[in-house]
């Protein structure tokens, strides 16, 4: 039987600690000239350096060293004046060298931290999550485990490498441990991610897609009984690869971990994989025994010793916070809280920006982003980004039910098609034979028809009461089988009942 | 002909009095007379010499202006790739690798028009001062087919011995170049750290490893030297800098008022009578030519050995990691991917290779990093710094290069720490990265069997090295009638 949440919280207090890993959006890999660009055919993306084929050396890519500083500022790190890279040795056949050249003792960006809110039934609730290193190391290759069931290495016939992503530059971002959140850990984690993303999305450093993995997170969750000192063992999810998946596994690991502390049963310091589909998450690789990775200070490249100046140029040119940036769309916006935590939520504050700025207002920007498209994308298990319409098409459809040439109902259906694929908005509007029925008689011909059913309704009106003209409406809608704008609708009867 | 100095043949190849097809012929047919005895070569490159020398040839008949050393033959350490050509590191394990890119010394060597005959015979990746550690047999040294030619780079130190080469390339971690110079007779010079690209050199020591060049002159060596250095952006730790002009020094050859180190912990005890001998008459000589010869100690060279014996072993523990059957070389085992991996690994590797593996991961586990790898650094530290106090006192300071004369083959193949303590007097430039040169003394009284003198330099100041290093053996020529090799037993008369 399984413990339910609030049991678990009623209980335990958790511990978080998350790990981010982001591919940068250099054009150009970690250590050599080799192109980054996601989903070439196997191995054409390699040379002797990311290889690591006999004799070859790396050279560090500067703008990857540009951006990881940039990361470190936006997320209010020291930036340290000398760091090195180091080797973290291990075998594994995806990695070229079996060493990752990575960073150990001497972090490039170290002590940061961001500030995040999220809206709870309590209000709204900030807290801040306090960074403990950012540093850079280079990508590994990519293992396809071949025959056997489950993709997996264990029972596979055969595997095959493609080393196109081997080093491919990656930066780490490790939080301190996260303690203070209570049951709202889950979200808190969610939350920081979203906020983390769309940082390094502002800065332009990397395409954040979590699907593609480029960006990954690492969840690490503790319990320990409300009150007590010491933290618990932990567990390690890997690359949770969705917000909502990390806020899942993070409550589907606090339930596991409490009902192991509640049999008297301990929890065992390992790696865990999440599957979406059960939403739970099984074991992975013992961590118990500390692997030895035999870190050195890499020796086949010089320490990293930005200037003041180079530092100071960076800084100057960050965007703003998205805090800040959010803050200004709602106040231009008129946007309750609520609403705009709701945007940030269903991850389509910047497909309503995008919309916006091709001339929707606002209201009915966030009203298809967030109504119509998000049940959609809900439905289909996809981001509301992901599916086939645009800031663009969203706009053109805005436009056409401003001008009057489409009802919100018929607007429903070109949506609809957009999301299937059936073509642009006016390809749509033609192929359905989608037309708005705006002939002021015929339409007054309805409204007279509607009144005369409710008079007593219509006197309200008359006498100022103006939301019940709600039912006169309804009546004149239903009257013209949707086809009628509703807008128009109600600016005719109001303007009939002297209310205009 | 292949007597000759490079210089020489250089000039012949410019008077037009031999074509570069010629002098290429003419070491081939010596690689065949004599190398059956020597085994100085893995793999000699026929044709690829005989297009290189050819092209040459073509570009000089057409009244290209060509560089100094164009159309005169080399022989390449097997440690540095060429492109499509076989390179092993004297080693199981990369056996049948032919690389798809060429080193930057290698891409040197082709635009300057020196042409590769072939590559040369070494300790499996470059760990060894005997060349018997190679997986492909032993070198025999020239004076003596019974002794060793030196190591790591005893390849090509005997084909200059054994005039299958002029010019050869070595690579020197803990004295891979200057040793083997020592023993054979020849000069080789390990270039300040960083002064030479490491681009396509495989890597024993990143921090130690360095390429230089390797001759039977001063003056061969420092034309050599010019047109393998200089700042390469594919080598992060090569140094931005002018290349010391090292040929013009070598021309000059005048020592007077210099200032020559003796260091003290680098003679006495261990040494050989006649060895130190040698070493003490070319002092007087650099005296007599007006250079100033002053004791030097740097105290934590006693240190140095066992420095060198944490470092290298370490950081070779990271770099062999590579050689794990997946995307080059042999394969052995079948199953899974780390059952390939160890099957392959036990098979591809000698001894002293998995000895030295086994080391540096030992050193560097945690709980003794600290103990080993750190304090080794610290070490390092400490004999750079007596390295900088010494060139406070003098200009370049010198020692004996090896202790002894070429040991017989087998002789220590059983005890590593015999082997080790040959290099005792080349490691410490390696530790603080200066430069390093080994000309011939003379003959030992004993056994009649070369020794080496060594001149080391402040870091990019490795012009130093070819002034001391030209005047000494100009006035040792003049005293032998004539380069020590003359005196070398003639091989290949059957």
């Amino acid at each position: 039987m399984a413990l339910k949440y609030e049991e678990v919280i009623a209980k335990y207090e958790p511990s978080l600690g998350l790990e981010v890993h982001v591919e940068l959006g250099t054009a150009s890999k970690m250590f050599c000239g080799c192109n980054t660009v996601f989903g070439a055919a196997a191995n054409t993306q390699t040379c002797p350096v990311c290889l690591g084929l006999p004799g070859a050396l790396p050279v560090v890519n500067g703008k990857a060293i540009e951006y990881t500083i940039a990361i470190g500022l936006a997320l209010n790190c020291s930036i340290a004046p000398y760091s090195r890279f180091a080797r973290k040795n291990y075998f594994y056949p995806d990695m070229p060298k079996n060493f990752q050249t990575s960073q150990y003792d001497e972090p490039i960006c170290t002590n940061g931290y961001l500030d995040i809110t999220i809206e709870t039934d309590e209000g709204s609730k900030d807290f801040r999550i306090e960074i403990e290193r950012v540093h850079m190391e280079e990508d590994t290759g990519k293992s396809l485990h071949m025959g056997g069931a489950t993709g997996r290495i264990h029972g596979a016939d055969y595997s095959l490498l493609d080393y196109n992503r081997a080093g491919i530059p990656l930066v780490e971002i490790v939080t301190k441990v996260v303690n203070g959140c209570g049951k709202y850990a889950p979200e808190v984690a969610k939350a920081y991610v979203s906020e983390l993303r769309d940082v390094l999305r502002g800065l332009g450093v990397s395409d954040v897609k979590m699907e593609q993995g480029s960006l990954r997170c690492d969840a690490n969750v503790s319990l320990r009984i409300i009150g007590s000192e010491k933290l618990g063992t932990r567990s390690e999810t890997k690359n949770v690869n969705s917000l909502k998946s990390v806020e899942r596994a993070i409550r589907s690991e606090m339930i596991r971990h409490a009902e192991l502390l509640n049999s008297n049963q301990r929890v065992i310091q390992e790696t865990r994989h999440f599957h979406e589909d059960t939403g739970l998450t099984t074991s992975g690789r013992s961590k118990e025994q500390a692997e030895d990775y035999r870190y050195f200070p890499e020796p086949d490249l010089v320490p990293i010793a930005p200037s003041k100046e180079l530092i100071a140029k960076i800084a100057a040119t960050l965007p703003e916070k998205p805090s800040v940036r959010r803050k200004k769309l709602q106040e231009a916006w008129q946007v309750p809280d609520k609403e705009m935590a709701a945007m940030i939520n269903a991850e389509v504050l910047d497909l309503v920006e995008a919309t916006v700025k091709l001339g929707a207002d606002p209201t009915r920007a966030r009203s298809w982003w967030l109504g119509e498209i998000a049940r959609i994308a809900n439905e289909k298990a996809v981001a509301a980004a992901d599916l086939a319409i645009s800031a663009a098409d969203v706009a053109e459809v805005v436009a056409l039910i401003v001008k009057g040439e489409l009802t919100d109902k018929l607007a429903r259906q070109v949506v609809e098609a957009l999301i299937n694929g059936e073509g642009s908005v006016g390809q749509i509007i033609e192929a359905r034979g989608i037309k708005v029925v705006s002939d002021d008689s015929s339409l007054m011909a309805a409204i007279e028809r509607a009144i005369a059913a409710a008079p007593d309704v219509a006197e309200k009106v008359r006498g100022g009461n103006i939301p019940a003209s709600g039912a006169l409406i309804g009546a004149v809608m239903k009257d013209s089988k949707g086809q009628a704008d509703a807008a128009k609708v109600r600016d005719l009867l109001l303007k009939h009942l002297g209310q205009g | 002909m292949i007597n000759k100095s490079a210089v020489e043949m250089a000039e012949s190849l410019s008077k037009g009095e031999i074509t570069s097809v010629e002098l290429t012929k003419a070491h081939l047919n010596q690689i065949n007379e004599v190398d059956g005895q020597v085994h100085a070569f893995l793999h000699v490159d026929t044709q690829g010499a005989l297009d290189q020398a050819s092209q040459v040839d073509a570009k000089r008949s057409a009244g290209e202006k060509m560089p100094a050393l164009a159309g005169v033959p080399l022989a390449l350490k097997d440690v540095l790739v060429q492109k499509g050509i076989p390179t092993t590191c004297g080693s199981k394990m990369l056996e049948g690798w032919r690389p798809p890119y060429d080193s930057t010394v290698v891409r040197k060597l082709k635009e300057n028009g020196i042409v590769i005959l072939g590559k040369t015979n070494m300790d499996e990746f470059a760990m060894g001062s005997s060349t018997e550690n190679s997986a492909y047999g032993p070198t025999k040294n020239p004076w003596d087919l019974t002794r060793i030619p030196g190591g790591s780079g005893g390849g090509s130190s005997a084909s200059l011995a054994s005039f299958q080469a002029p010019l050869a390339i070595g690579t020197d971690t803990g004295g891979s170049i200057r040793q083997p110079a020592a023993v054979t007779g020849t000069v080789g010079v390990k270039p300040t750290y960083g002064a030479v690209s490491r681009y396509g050199l495989v890597a024993f020591s990143s921090s130690l490893d360095q390429a230089g060049p390797c001759a039977r002159t001063v003056l061969d060596a420092a034309y050599l030297h010019e047109a393998i250095a200089g700042h390469d952006p594919l080598d992060s730790t090569s140094i931005n800098a002018q290349v010391p002009a090292v040929v013009a020094a070598a021309k000059d050859g005048n020592v007077k008022g210099m200032k020559i180190g003796v260091i003290k912990e680098l003679q006495g005890d261990g040494y050989q009578a006649g060895v130190l001998k040698l070493f003490n008459e070319s002092l007087e000589i650099l005296a007599s030519l007006g250079a100033e010869i002053v004791e030097v100690s740097c105290k934590y060279f006693d240190y140095a050995l066992a420095a060198y014996y944490l470092i290298a072993p370490s950081e070779c523990s990271s770099n062999l990691a590579r050689f794990d059957a997946m995307r080059y070389g042999i394969r052995s085992g079948q199953g899974s991917a780390e059952e390939v991996m160890n099957s392959t690994r036990q098979i591809g590797f000698g001894r002293e290779v998995k000895r030295r593996i086994i080391l540096g991961t030992y050193a560097l586990s945690s709980g003794y990093y600290d103990a080993y790898y750190g304090s080794a650094q610290k070490v390092r530290t400490l004999i750079s710094r007596d390295f900088e106090s010494a060139f406070k006192l003098a200009d370049v300071l010198v020692s004996p290069t090896a202790p002894t004369t070429a040991f017989k083959i087998g002789e220590k193949s059983n005890d590593p720490i015999a082997m080790y303590l040959n290099d005792i007097a080349t490691i410490p430039t390696n530790l603080a990265g200066i430069g390093g040169m080994s000309l011939p003394s003379g003959l030992a009284a004993e056994d009649g069997l070369p020794a080496g003198f060594q001149i080391m330099a402040p870091a990019m100041k490795d012009d130093l090295m070819y002034k001391v290093g030209a005047a000494l053996e100009a006035e040792l020529n003049t005293k032998w009638q004539g380069p020590i090799l003359n005196s070398a037993p003639k091989l290949g008369a059957k």
